[in-house]
C-alpha cells in the first residue's frame, strides 16, 4: 500500500467532514416540520387568519433555518475554500 | 462549479488593478434597470394610461399593508427603504434566471445589506430611548449580561448575511451539481424552486427580518 500523502489526507477529511457537517440540518428539519404542523392546526382553527399565520410561519422558519445554513457554509467552506490546505 | 465569483475585468487606478467581479457588473446591470424602470415610473405619472404608474402603486400598497401590520404606525418612514429593498432584492435573486450570477450569491453583498438594517436598527433604538436610554439597555436586566447584550446584537446581521447568502449559494451549487450530473431535462421543474420559489422567499423573509429588527427596536 503506497504512503498517503498529507495534502490528500485532508482532502479526504474535508470531504467526509463537509457531508458530517450536515447532520445538522436533521434538527432543523424537524423543528420547520413542528412549525408547520402546528401552523397547519392554527389554520385548521381559524382559517380567516391564513394570511397572518403564513406570514409567521416563514419569518419562524426563516430563523430556525439559520442553524442548518451555518452547516450548509461550513461544509461549503470546507469543500470550495479549505483553509486546511494552506496549514501544510 | 463557482465557489467565488469570477473576476470580469481589471480596474486600473493609478498603480493598483483593482478586480471587477461578476457580482460588480450584476448589480450595477439591476441597479440600472431599477433607475431606467424608475424613471419611466416617474414620468408616466399622472398620465391617461400610465401603466407603470400603477405597477408602481400596487407595489407600494402592497409593501405598505405588510409593513403596517408588523410594524405598526411607525411604518410610513420605512417604506421607501424596505420597499427599495425587496425590489433590489427580487431582481438580483431571479438574474439567476438570466444566466447571470445572483449579486446575493456572494457574501459581500448580504453583509452589506445586513449591515444597513443594523445601523438602522440602532438608529433607531437612539431615537426611540435617547442616548443614554440606549446604552442603558445594554446593562439590562444585569450588567453581567453586557458581552452577551453587545453580541447579540451584532449576531442579527451576520445571521442575516448568512441566511441569504447560504440559501442563494446553496441553490446555485445545487444547480449546477444537476445540470453536471443530468444536463437535460430534469433541471427544468428544479428552476421553479431553485431559483424562482426560493429566491423570492428568501428575498421576502430578508425584508420581512429587516421589519421586524426595526420594529423590535425600542
Amino acid at each position: 500500500m503506497p504512503a498517503i500523502d498529507g495534502k490528500a489526507l485532508i482532502l479526504a477529511f474535508s470531504a467526509l467532514g463537509a457531508g458530517i457537517a450536515m447532520i445538522g440540518g436533521l434538527g432543523t428539519g424537524i423543528g420547520q416540520g413542528i412549525a408547520a404542523g402546528k401552523a397547519a392546526e392554527a389554520v385548521a382553527r381559524q382559517p380567516e387568519a391564513q394570511g397572518d399565520i403564513i406570514r409567521t410561519l416563514l419569518l419562524g422558519d426563516a430563523v430556525a433555518e439559520t442553524s442548518a445554513i451555518y452547516c450548509l457554509i461550513i461544509a461549503l467552506i470546507l469543500i470550495f475554500a479549505n483553509p486546511l490546505i494552506r496549514l501544510l | 462549479m463557482e465557489f467565488f465569483p469570477r473576476v470580469v475585468f481589471y480596474l486600473k487606478f493609478l498603480d493598483y488593478k483593482v478586480p471587477v467581479t461578476e457580482t460588480v457588473v450584476v448589480t450595477w446591470c439591476v441597479m440600472v434597470i431599477l433607475m431606467v424602470f424608475s424613471y419611466f415610473a416617474g414620468k408616466s405619472v399622472g398620465k391617461k394610461d400610465g401603466v407603470l404608474q400603477k405597477v408602481c402603486e400596487a407595489f407600494y400598497e402592497g409593501m405598505e399593508n405588510i409593513l403596517v401590520e408588523t410594524m405598526g404606525e411607525s411604518a410610513s418612514a420605512f417604506i421607501p427603504y424596505i420597499g427599495t429593498l425587496l425590489a433590489f432584492l427580487l431582481f438580483s435573486n431571479l438574474s439567476g434566471l438570466f444566466g447571470a450570477r445572483p449579486p446575493t450569491a456572494d457574501l459581500s453583498t448580504t453583509l452589506m445589506l445586513a449591515s444597513i438594517t443594523f445601523f438602522l436598527t440602532q438608529k433607531e433604538g437612539i431615537r426611540r430611548k435617547g442616548l443614554l436610554g440606549y446604552i442603558k439597555s445594554f446593562f439590562e436586566p444585569s450588567p453581567v449580561l453586557f458581552p452577551l447584550n453587545v453580541i447579540g446584537s451584532f449576531s442579527t446581521p451576520v445571521s442575516m448575511a448568512f441566511r441569504l447568502f447560504g440559501n442563494i449559494l446553496g441553490g446555485l451549487i445545487i444547480m449546477n451539481l444537476v445540470y453536471s450530473a443530468v444536463p437535460l431535462f430534469i433541471p427544468v421543474p428544479l428552476h421553479f424552486y431553485f431559483d424562482i420559489f426560493a429566491e423570492i422567499l428568501q428575498a421576502f423573509i430578508f425584508v420581512m427580518l429587516t421589519a421586524v429588527f426595526i420594529a423590535m427596536a425600542d
